[in-house]
C-alpha cells in the first residue's frame, strides 16, 4: 500500500460538489484531508491517498476528469 | 554553536529535527528553519561579517549548516551597482542593481541556494543530489555536484531547447528527459524524492535550499553601508525569493545589524504567468494556478509553492506587485543593457519592466533608495532578444566608406 500526498484545487463551479466523496466511492483509495480552504469562489484540499499506486493514479485521473487541478503536495517543483 | 533549533511548520508551528524533511507530517504545511537568535546574537557583528570571505559564506552564522562550507565556496557577494543612468531615466535618485548575472559558477542566483543545499546535503550524509528544472537550477546543481564529486540526476521535460540541455550535459550529470507534460515531470519527481535516498534540492532539502536566498538581502544591506533600502523589486517564480529577502532584512534588524527595516517589498511577474501578481491586483489572499505562456521561462511557475507567503510578505511590508507583457520584458532587458551595461536574462527584463511601472505610477518615489534584483545572465536567453536588437552596420573595407557611413568629418 502506498501513501501519496496531493494538493487538489477545485474549479469555482465545482465547489458545491462532493467530489472527494465520489472519488472514494469510485476508486479503492482511502482519503485523509489534512488541510483545506473552501470558500465561495475557491477551494483547495491537502489530502493523503492510501492504496495501490495504480488505483491512486486512477483516482487522480478521476479528479482531473472532474475538472480538478491536482499537484504534488510541494506544488510546482520544476524550477 | 547550535544555531539551528529545528524545522518548524509554517502553518501549525509543529517542530521537527533538522533532517531531510520538508513537509509537516501533521498538516502537510511547508517546513522552514528555526534559528536560535539569542545564541547567534552573542557571536555575530558587522565587523565579523566584514572580515569574512568575499562570498555568501560571510553570513554563515545565519545559514542552515552546522560546519564549514564544503560546496559552492565562491557563490554570492555579487556587485551592487549604483545605477545612475537608469535612475535618471526612471526618475529615481538612488537606484541600485543587485547583479546576480555574475554569480559563480553558473551566472544566476541559483548558485546561492544550491551552495547551501549541497553543503547541507553533505552534512546529512547524501552522496547523490537531484533536481527538476528547465534551466538555471539544473545548471547550478550539475556544476556544483561536479565540483563536489557528488552523483547528480537532473530531470527535464522532453521538449526542452537544445541549448539548455547542453548547459547541463557539459557537467556530465545524469540528465533524464521525461516524456510527458510538465505536470507529469512534477509528479514523477515528487514520487522519486519519496522513494530514493537522494538530496532533491527543491524537495526534501528545500528548507535549507530556500534559506540561501536570504544572502541577497544580507549583501544588499551591507553593501548599502548597513542600511535597509526603502524599496526592493524582486522577480517571482515560486515566490520564495521575495519572502526570503524580507526574512533576511528582518533577521538583520532582529540581531541589531540594521537599525530599522521599513523596506517595501515589491513583486514582479510576467503577464503570461502571473498568478501571484493577479491575486494581488484582485485583492485576494489566494492565487489561482495558471498555465504559463511567457518568454520569461525561469519565472514560469503556474502553481507557485510560496505564492501565498509572497502575498503575505508584500502585504506585511506594504509593498506592491505588478506584471509586464513579453514586449515589456524585452524592453526591460534592452533598457538595462543600454543604460547600465548589464545584460540580464528574461527574469531581469520582468524586474526592470515592473520597476519602470512602479516608478511611473509613483509607488516608487524619487527619493526612495531602491534596489532591483537581477537574477540571471542574458547570455542564457539570447533567443528572447535576437529579433529586436538590430543588425551590425556593414561597410566596405575602406576608410572613406567608414567615414561616409557615419557622416564623420575627414581628420585634419
Amino acid at each position: 500500500m502506498a501513501k501519496l500526498r496531493f494538493h487538489i484545487r477545485y474549479p469555482e463551479e465545482k465547489i458545491p460538489d462532493p467530489i472527494l466523496y465520489e472519488i472514494g466511492q469510485e476508486f479503492n483509495v482511502i482519503t485523509s484531508i489534512r488541510r483545506a480552504d473552501v470558500r465561495e469562489t475557491t477551494g483547495w484540499l491537502d489530502v493523503e491517498f492510501t492504496g495501490e499506486v495504480d488505483e491512486i493514479d486512477n483516482a487522480i485521473s478521476g479528479l482531473r476528469d472532474k475538472g480538478c487541478i491536482v499537484d504534488p503536495i510541494e506544488l510546482n517543483i520544476v524550477e | 554553536m547550535a544555531k539551528m533549533k529545528s524545522l518548524v511548520c509554517r502553518e501549525c508551528g509543529k517542530e521537527y529535527p533538522t533532517k531531510d524533511i520538508h513537509v509537516c507530517e501533521l498538516c502537510f504545511g511547508p517546513l522552514e528553519v528555526k534559528y536560535d537568535y539569542d545564541e547567534i546574537k552573542t557571536t555575530i557583528s558587522r565587523e565579523k561579517i566584514e572580515a569574512g570571505p568575499k562570498s555568501l559564506w560571510r553570513y554563515i552564522d545565519l545559514l542552515p549548516v552546522e560546519g564549514q562550507p564544503t560546496v559552492g565556496k565562491y557563490a554570492g557577494f555579487t556587485p551592487l551597482v549604483r545605477a545612475h543612468n537608469l535612475g535618471a531615466y526612471l526618475g529615481i535618485d538612488e537606484l541600485y542593481i543587485k547583479n546576480d548575472c555574475v554569480n559563480h559558477p553558473t551566472l544566476s542566483f541559483k548558485d546561492r541556494v544550491v551552495a547551501i543545499a549541497l553543503t547541507r546535503a553533505r552534512e546529512l550524509g547524501f552522496e547523490t543530489v537531484a533536481c527538476a528544472s528547465t534551466g538555471n537550477l539544473a545548471n547550478s546543481v550539475a556544476a556544483h555536484a561536479s565540483s563536489a564529486g557528488m552523483k547528480c540526476y537532473v530531470f527535464i521535460p522532453g521538449d526542452l531547447e537544445a541549448a539548455k540541455v547542453l548547459g547541463n550535459l557539459i557537467y556530465r550529470p545524469n540528465v533524464i528527459e521525461i516524456e510527458g507534460t510538465y505536470d507529469d515531470v512534477n509528479r514523477l519527481c515528487s514520487e522519486i524524492a519519496g522513494e530514493r535516498r537522494w538530496a532533491f534540492v527543491n524537495i526534501n532539502v528545500r528548507p535549507y535550499y530556500a534559506e540561501g536566498s536570504k544572502t541577497l538581502a544580507f549583501e544588499t544591506a551591507e553593501q548599502l553601508g548597513w542600511r535597509a533600502p526603502d524599496q526592493v523589486v524582486v522577480p517571482m517564480a515560486s515566490g520564495s525569493l521575495l519572502t526570503k529577502i524580507w526574512k533576511g532584512l528582518k533577521e538583520f534588524e532582529k540581531l541589531g545589524l540594521l537599525d530599522q527595516v521599513n523596506t517595501k517589498v515589491n513583486g514582479a511577474q510576467a503577464e503570461g504567468c502571473s498568478p501571484i501578481a493577479t491575486a494581488y491586483k484582485n485583492g485576494r489572499d489566494f492565487f489561482k494556478p495558471v498555465k504559463p505562456d511567457t518568454i520569461a521561462k525561469s519565472l514560469a511557475i503556474g502553481n507557485p509553492a510560496d505564492g501565498y507567503y509572497a502575498l503575505k510578505t508584500v502585504s506585511e511590508s506594504q509593498g506592491a506587485m505588478d506584471s509586464v507583457t513579453d514586449d515589456e520584458v524585452v524592453e526591460g532587458i534592452k533598457l538595462l543593457a543600454q543604460t547600465e551595461g548589464i545584460f540580464a536574462e528574461t527574469a531581469g527584463g520582468v524586474t526592470i519592466g515592473v520597476l519602470r511601472k512602479l516608478a511611473k505610477q509613483g509607488i516608487i518615489k524619487k527619493h526612495d533608495v531602491t534596489v532591483a534584483y537581477i537574477t540571471g545572465n542574458g547570455l542564457k536567453t539570447q533567443e528572447a532578444v535576437i529579433d529586436s536588437v538590430g543588425r551590425p552596420i556593414r561597410i566596405q573595407p575602406s576608410l572613406s566608406h567608414f567615414t561616409k557611413k557615419f557622416e564623420l568629418e575627414e581628420p585634419a
